[in-house]
């Protein structure tokens, strides 16, 4: 059996990548997919500790943190696209109403 | 074996979060990202989470990335990226990422899970069924949380409607 530790080693350097992607890239679609590589690393964390425990609740959690995503994608892509036809762009920078 | 197994799917798992980030094509990312999650749901079926492999292609792979590539193509080429505003920006951006990784790596020890080992041993998983073992834990003890998705998902599916209809 793979020792956990490499899981959770896996998991931590998906999770470093979508995050500098978030900070990286201003096209709001690719900020959004980084946001689902974060999530992603994050339920293998769950299962891995899961199986390592011997317990199941991992997996529940994960299929519950699997419905926030699928509504927060629902949202977030028709925030993006009422942003795309008020401003004409989903480039984050230049959508700066809020900015001081 | 399976260290082969969970080095070479780990290994197409980050090439594909990579991808995700340095593509310049919103279409490359996503196609990426599919790859990722593929890989991750090949993770999950070594970390005997079968059920949750399966949902992991259906609802991500399929439903949730048909969604993404619909609102690329709707979007279309105009969605480009402009020049960096911030100077340095990238350079902070992977030092900050690297001292996060430094940081995950440091905790990262098996002595970090201190909970005592529960009754779901592989072979109870076996012989009782992944499926059915989750679907009774998710209707008797997580069955508060389960009933409160699907709240979370109405109010979803009608901010995606107000959101996206152009007059009320």
């Amino acid at each position: 059996m793979v020792p956990v530790s490499y899981y959770l080693i896996l998991s931590g350097i998906l999770f470093t990548i979508g995050t500098v992607g978030i900070l990286v890239r201003r096209n709001a679609l690719v900020i959004f997919m980084s946001i689902e590589v974060m999530l992603n690393a994050v339920n293998l964390t769950f299962l891995a500790a899961g199986r390592y425990l011997n317990s199941l609740d991992g997996q529940v959690i994960v299929l519950l943190v699997l419905t926030v995503a699928a509504a927060e994608v629902a949202v977030g892509l028709a925030l993006i696209v009422a942003i795309f036809r008020s401003r004409g762009t989903t480039d984050v920078d230049e959508v700066n109403l809020l900015k001081w | 074996m399976e260290l082969a197994l969970f080095l070479s799917v780990g290994a197409i798992a980050i090439l594909g979060a990579v991808g995700v980030v340095t593509l310049r094509n919103a279409v490359h990312s996503a196609l990426s990202l599919i790859t990722n999650m593929v890989a991750l749901a090949v993770l999950f079926l070594m970390l005997n989470a079968q059920f949750v492999a399966i949902v992991q292609i259906i609802v991500y792979a399929g439903a949730v990335m048909v969604l993404f590539l619909f609102v690329i193509m709707l979007l279309g080429e105009k969605a480009q990226e402009s020049r960096e505003r911030l100077p340095g920006q990238r350079v902070f951006a992977i030092a900050l990422g690297a001292l996060l990784l430094a940081e995950i790596i440091y905790v990262a020890q098996p002595n970090l899970l201190p909970g005592l080992p529960g009754k779901a041993t592989t072979d109870m998983v076996a012989q009782g069924g992944n499926v059915q073992l989750v679907g009774r834990l998710l209707l008797s003890d997580y069955v508060f949380p389960f009933e409160l998705t699907s709240v979370l998902l109405l109010v979803a599916i009608v901010g995606a409607v107000v959101l996206a209809k152009r007059k009320l």
